[in-house]
């Protein structure tokens, strides 16, 4: 097992390393520059920004030297449009933003999504089932730019009962209706994996020897049908997770909230290649840690699962 | 109530249908059978007969929807188990009718280590402590011959060969004590050499606790050398029933007859297989006349016209056949007798 992990870990440092390559180069095929706007610059500033960065280098020294600097200090550089602030200071002060929406996200589309699909299952072709696969199928079908702003529109600006948008930090009434509106998709897909899970599960030949040794259908289900039919869950809520602690482009947009996500978008806009690069292997390898966790519990609850 | 005609279990009249897309499937129509105290019944009948549905009707674990039993009555020690309330049904689940399931691989929980699985009947059923149920789990993975049981009682299923999983499988049916233990093919899924020692070790078990048994298989070698009765099902109905013996030295029924020429005999002469003609019927949709009709050698026109007639052909011997006595007959029954 650790050494399962060891190598798992040993493999993440070359994906790393081409995602961030294909990152950088990606924005240098681009065409455009981060100090190119609407005014033509003169001559002489243009030459000393070039000057300063090093953008009339050969590539191969420009990428080395990125490169470098990350590989040996861990350190992503400085921001072209945020001056004077580094990238890994950005990350760190937008990450615990991020992380307090998506982590709350994630714990409500759990407790939902696998208390809805468990119940649907278990009480398949109801009135509960019809009810809360509805809902799924609305969640995953009304993208969350759509459900934001209507959930403003209902609880902010009809009956003000939750302020609509801007950090209000950790915990703070600001956070409901973002945590909401992220969770609602993974709450949705959550439930139909649960569902189908539990399904397959409960109609497995063990559950029926379960019910024929006489356990009360409570015992059935919570000691012998969930584990099994959890496990779809499981190996979706890692890359999930990691989803949900970078934060999420369009909900930290739609609410004003100066998470990673933000960043994120900002960062592209202005072509801000340092903090977008950045941002990229910070996802890239909380994915992959993700990943690994997965894999890790999954060894952890199914004993036919070794490596 | 009915202790005094030795009868452990009486099956009146069952019917269990089950509602499909197709139309309403009449999995089992009307079943009637007794299993005396001690005794070994064999249920045979090829795949979809009904035989399954009838053993899970006894202890009402048909899934519901779609399934339903529809009518009947299911006396056990004088008690009609489907008039009990689910609380009380699930005090008689395991632990006063076993079951054992076909196919061993599939039937034990992969998640749970074997002892905890074996752990939960007795302490479940008998009010056992950890303590004990442990102490127990080992001693019924001794009985049914799991060497070094104490160590491998705490692996999982999947570590565990086929056979040894059966042999797990019947320790768990059998450590509550059990009057009735329902094995639905319990060897079809195992190897030949496996299939002998587990059919023997039912054998010595039985022995040793008196344990009344259904033995549902499809297989006629397994039932001649093991059950006391015989019932041959087919499309949801008996269609004959007796002493194991009479029935293999003297079957009252056309389709009794050609499973047994359908055993395969490894003295006679290279050749081809006999092999009952057509398919089973779809069961949803029957027509009128006997269900067997279109595969019968004996085939007249009443037939496919009536209904057959469930014939006495002898004490405890009968066949569901329009024609049961000439068929008995030409098999030697009837005059000899």
């Amino acid at each position: 097992m650790l050494r399962f992990i060891l190598r798992r870990l040993l493999v993440t440092i070359p994906t790393i390393l081409v995602v961030i390559t294909i990152t950088w180069g990606l924005i240098k095929l681009a065409p455009g520059n981060f100090y190119s706007g609407e005014k033509r610059l003169p001559p002489a500033i243009e030459k000393a920004i070039r000057d300063k960065y090093g953008l009339d280098r050969p590539w191969y020294e420009q990428y080395g030297k990125m490169l470098w600097s990350i590989v040996r200090h861990g350190d992503f550089g400085t921001s072209l449009k945020y001056e004077g602030q580094s990238v890994n200071g950005i990350i760190r002060r937008s990450l615990p933003v991020s992380a307090a929406v998506g982590i709350l996200a994630y714990l409500l589309a759990l407790i939902v999504g696998i208390t809805a699909g468990s119940i649907a299952a278990l009480k398949q072709n109801s009135r509960w089932d019809y009810g809360s696969m509805t809902l799924a199928m609305l969640g995953i079908s009304l993208p969350n730019f759509v459900l934001g702003p209507i959930l403003v529109l209902i609880f902010s600006l009809s009956l003000y009962w939750l302020p609509p948008s801007r950090w209000g930090g950790f915990p703070s009434r600001n956070l409901i209706l973002p945590v909401i509106t992220l969770s609602a998709i993974y709450m949705a897909y959550i439930a139909r994996l649960a569902r189908a899970g539990m399904l397959e599960v409960l109609r497995s030949d063990y559950i029926r020897t379960a019910r024929a040794k006489g356990l009360s259908e409570k015992d059935v289900v919570i000691k012998h049908a969930l584990r099994g039919g959890l496990m779809p869950v499981i190996s979706y809520t890692g890359p999930a997770l990691a989803f949900l602690l970078t934060g999420t482009v369009v909900v930290e947009r739609i609410f004003a909230l100066p998470g990673l996500g933000n960043y994120f978008i900002q960062a592209s806009l202005n072509r801000d290649e340092p903090l977008l690069i950045g941002i990229v292997a910070f996802i890239a390898i909380t994915l992959l840690l993700m990943n690994l966790l997965v894999d890790i519990a999954y060894a952890y609850l199914d004993p036919r699962v070794r490596y | 109530m009915n202790e005094k005609d030795g009868n452990l279990l009486e099956v009146k009249d069952l019917r269990t249908y089950f509602e499909t897309d197709d139309g309403m499937v009449k999995a089992v129509d009307g079943i009637s059978f007794q299993l005396k105290r001690g005794e070994t019944l064999g249920i045979v009948g090829e795949s979809g007969s009904g035989k399954s549905v009838t053993n899970l009707s006894i202890i009402r674990l048909i899934p519901d929807p779609p399934g339903k039993i529809v009518s009947g009555e299911v006396i056990f020690n004088g008690q009609d188990l489907l008039l009990l309330t689910n609380e009380a049904i699930r005090k008689v689940r395991g632990r006063r009718i076993a079951m054992i399931f076909q196919d061993p691989m599939t039937s034990l929980n992969p998640f749970m280590k074997i002892s905890k699985q074996l752990m939960e009947m007795t302490q479940l059923h008998l009010g056992h402590s950890r303590a004990q149920a442990q102490a127990h789990a080992i001693k019924m993975l001794e009985t049914v011959g799991i060497p070094d049981a104490r160590a491998r009682a705490d692996n999982y299923p999947h570590e565990f060969s086929g056979g040894m999983r059966q042999r797990v499988m019947i320790a768990m049916a059998l450590s509550c004590e059990p009057e009735l233990l329902i094995a639905d093919e319990p060897t079809t899924a195992l190897d030949v050499t496996i299939q002998a020692q587990i059919l023997e070790l039912i054998k010595t078990l039985k022995k040793e606790t008196g344990t009344s048994v259904i033995l549902i298989t499809h297989d006629l070698g397994v039932v001649a050398g093991m059950t006391d009765h015989l019932i041959v099902m087919y499309a949801g109905k008996i269609f004959e029933q007796g002493k194991t013996s009479e029935l293999f030295a003297l079957p009252g029924n056309p389709y009794t007859k050609g499973l047994l020429r359908s055993v395969p005999d490894p003295t006679a002469e290279q050749g081809k297989l006999y092999q009952i003609p057509g398919l089973p019927p779809d069961v949803a949709h029957l027509k009128p006349g006997c269900p067997f009709a279109p595969r019968c050698e004996k085939v007249q026109e009443i037939c496919h016209r009536e209904f057959p007639p469930f014939v006495q052909l002898n004490a405890d011997h009968y066949s569901l056949c329009h024609f049961a006595r000439e068929v008995y007959a030409e098999s030697g029954g009837g005059r000899a007798s």
